[in-house]
């Protein structure tokens, strides 16, 4: 772009300059870091037999937990690839012209909104059957496979909200514009009203996928074999030691916080450079 | 009963509007022929901006008919992107699509909705942009503009659609002092050419300049109207002369 | 009403649809209490949530740089980390460190029960979102306002107390109900500790009476319905604090 003047609103915008992805300084781990040692130390000292120090215990099982972990994330992603493709189309929906369809969209989102994940986690496997049979051909439904499905339904629920609102927030002049340029309505939506709100989706989309993430540990409580049940399982294996708890729920805990922490901050990011151009 | 050049292009008649309770278009009738310039002013919330929205359907109407082109508005089988089509209109906010370049905003709507070529499109596109003076910031954002460069290309963009006639709804009220008169040149240009023009405008020296007919309005009817040079210097009604007499 | 009761036997004997906590008074009781240590519990978290987000943004602008550290750190520590494992580390790792205190059987028990640590785990939860809401209120604040109240010779509490809290609550407010209705549905975590909420007892029930599916939509409608009457209050009350004109 050239411009021919010198006055400053005519200069091309300077982009800020990027932050380090990861601002993931050393204090933020030493709370975490802190809560392990310590809980470990004291639970320890007061034990005197010569049995495997937490830590060490801890370092044995790690891998395993890390493997629950990247299940956990697995979930994460396909309840939220699923959730997004159906609440969008549910979003959509909200705004449509069509009064049944948008009084049907608004009431099937607002029902999953209000539910509790757990309470819908539930619902879902308990509801829908161990397996699918089409035509003869029986397609197994496993337990991580219906709590994808259970949790993509609050997912389902928060895009579509999404979808509504940033459609909402742009200002009521531009469907007028595009209106009276003779723009059908789905023109008005692809061409200008949806390219607009991308932006605006972004950061409160991310912001979902990281409480995804989080609600994965959920499946435990309903069998699923992720990093929460592992652990329960490995305390076990390890005779309930009561100085092995606060180690391990610190090493999940710290798990989340090492995944979650860095999108957190992204997601801020992106906000305040959004809330610039607009 | 099919429509002539010789007949009126817009065509108002008794029309009626309210929102809710509040009444606010009592019986309102104009006309507007090929060629004209007419200006609507008068105090605000006296239903001005709400006439020239129902002529092009933004708004409907409740009762009377308008007729563009011959063709009733206020029928509910009414083709309304066919009547957009004909029918242009450039906003006070302006409107343009911040996600697209001043050059995209013109070029946008001839190629989706008209099915035109786009090496034409954007060759028209540079070419209204030149006209109104803007050569040099096709690619600019609209974020990048000044309130009057904006609203410059949103004129351009109506212009784009070659539509038979144009609304312009406070077009200078959002812009600073300084940016005024270059949008105002710009529909003088267009009026000097011959484009049909229904404008709401609080710019009473412009209006005289260029207006064929001045309508003035106050609490949804036509107070007084009349010719530039006798409206002003003789209006005959006392709310016509309390309302000049604060804003000359 | 007990018509009614027995018309639900009736529905269960001719139809199977089997509603035991309608027709039964032991079943009737357990949901009766699930219900009310649902929102009780929401109530305590609630209380306990927005003294520790006022006392937080208050640190928060403390002029001691490792204060407003400390404070970022709970923040980002509690917000980052799932809800569940914050209330197993409560629960089973600090609880099990806690004396243990002698019961009125002569036995031992725990110093803290479980409706206990899952009180000052989720206040500790919503809490940390909290602070973020009070602060961004204060903020919202103009600077302007506060100056024109300083000129008029408002004293530093009087304008904390009659400029900048009244306004303040009314940024924050749509931002606090929202964080109140995820209370209210976090609350179903402390299912996982056997505290006897609505979901641990809804699960009691069709442990008993193998009526999945109608608890199943049972539990739904119920929650839909708390979460509703709750959003439609907040709603209204937003409303009635609205300042014309303002934000």
């Amino acid at each position: 772009m050239t411009f021919k003047t010198d006055l400053p609103v005519m200069m091309p915008v300077k982009p800020h300059e990027p932050e380090p992805f990861l601002r993931l300084k050393l204090w933020h781990v030493v709370p975490i870091a802190l809560l392990c040692i310590v809980g470990t130390t004291l639970a320890f000292a007061a034990d005197g037999d010569a049995k495997q120090s937490p830590l060490a215990v801890l370092m044995n099982w790690a891998p395993l937990l890390l493997r629950g972990f990247i299940f956990n994330l697995v979930i994460s992603v396909s309840a939220m690839a699923l959730g997004t493709a159906v609440g969008a189309l549910l979003g959509l929906g909200q705004i449509s012209p069509n009064r049944i369809m948008s009084g049907g969209s608004w009431f099937v989102t607002q029902f999953f909104r209000n539910a509790p994940w757990l309470v819908l986690l539930f619902f879902a496997m308990f509801l829908l059957p161990f397996e699918l049979s089409i035509l003869g051909l029986k397609i197994p439904f496993p337990d991580w496979f219906k709590a994808i499905l259970g949790l993509s339904l609050p997912v389902m629920a928060n895009v579509s909200e999404i979808v509504r609102g940033a459609v909402k927030s742009l200002p009521s002049g531009q469907w007028e514009a595009a209106e009276s340029l003779a723009y059908t309505r789905r023109q008005t939506l692809w061409l200008i009203i949806l390219p607009q709100c991308v932006k605006r989706m972004l950061p409160p989309w991310m912001n979902l996928y990281s409480i995804l993430t989080m609600a994965t540990v959920l499946a435990s409580i309903v069998g699923v074999s992720e990093v929460m049940t592992l652990t329960g399982r490995a305390l076990s294996a390890e005779g309930g030691r009561p100085e092995l708890l606060a180690p391990f729920y610190g090493f999940v805990l710290l798990l989340f916080f090492v995944y979650c922490y860095p999108i957190a901050r992204y997601t801020v990011r992106l906000e305040k450079k959004f809330a610039v151009i607009n | 009963m099919s429509w002539t050049p010789a007949d009126p292009m817009v065509s108002i008649k008794d029309v009626h509007k309210s929102f809710g309770d509040l009444k606010v278009l009592n019986g309102v009738s104009l006309d507007v022929m090929k060629g004209d310039v007419i200006c609507i002013i008068g105090p605000s919330g006296s239903g001005k901006s709400t006439l020239i929205r129902c002529v092009n359907a933004l708004n409907d109407i409740q009762q009377g008919s308008i007729l563009v082109e011959g063709q009733e508005v206020n029928d509910p089988a009414l083709d309304k992107l066919e009547l957009r089509k004909k029918v242009g209109m450039v906003f006070q906010q302006y409107n343009l699509f911040p996600h697209k370049t001043a050059l995209q905003n013109v070029m946008m709507a001839p190629v989706r909705v008209l099915k035109r070529d786009k090496v034409e499109a954007e060759k028209q596109a540079r070419d209204l942009l030149a006209k109104v003076r803007l050569q040099g910031k096709e690619d600019a954002f609209p974020g990048e503009l000044s309130g009057g460069q904006q609203q410059r290309v949103a004129i351009a963009r109506s212009l784009a659609m070659q539509p038979d006639v144009i609304l312009f709804d406070e077009v200078t009220a959002a812009l600073d002092p300084e940016t005024v008169g270059e949008v105002l040149q710009t529909i003088k240009d267009l009026a000097e050419d011959g484009m049909t023009c229904i404008l709401v405008t609080h710019e009473m020296g412009f209006a005289r300049e260029v207006a064929d007919h001045i309508y003035f309005t106050d609490r949804g009817v036509i107070v007084e109207h009349g010719p530039p040079a006798i409206f002003f210097d003789n209006a005959t009604d006392p709310r016509t002369k309390e309302f000049l007499s604060q804003i000359l | 009403m007990e018509f009614f009761f027995d018309w639900f036997r009736v529905l269960n004997q001719e139809t199977g649809v089997n509603l035991p906590f309608l027709y039964d008074s032991y079943d009737r009781n357990r949901i009766f209490n699930g219900f009310l240590t649902t929102i009780w519990l929401s109530l305590v978290c609630l209380f306990f949530s927005v003294i520790i987000g006022v006392i937080g943004a208050w640190l928060q602008a403390s002029s001691f740089k490792i204060t407003r550290r400390i404070v970022n750190g709970y923040i980002q520590l509690f917000r980052n980390t799932p809800p569940l494992v914050q209330l197993y580390f409560f629960y089973f790792a600090i609880g099990t460190m806690l004396p243990r205190v002698e019961n009125d059987w002569g036995g031992q028990s725990p110093l803290l029960g479980s409706f206990a640590w899952a009180a000052i785990s989720l206040s500790f939860f919503a809490g940390a979102f909290n602070v973020e809401i009070f602060r961004s209120g204060i903020e919202a604040v103009p600077k302007s306002t506060v100056e024109a109240a300083e000129a008029l010779g408002f004293s530093k509490l009087q304008i904390y107390k009659d400029i900048t809290l009244p306004l303040a609550f009314r940024v924050v407010l749509p931002a606090l109900n929202n964080n109140l209705v995820n209370l209210v549905k976090t609350t179903t975590l402390a299912y996982a500790i056997a505290v006897p909420e609505l979901l641990y007892e809804a699960n009691q029930i069709w442990s008993d009476n193998v009526n999945v599916t109608e608890m199943m939509i049972f539990l739904l409608l119920a929650y839909f319905v708390l979460v509703g009457v709750l959003v439609g209050g907040m709603n209204r009350w937003e409303r009635s604090m609205k300042i014309p004109g303002y934000g």
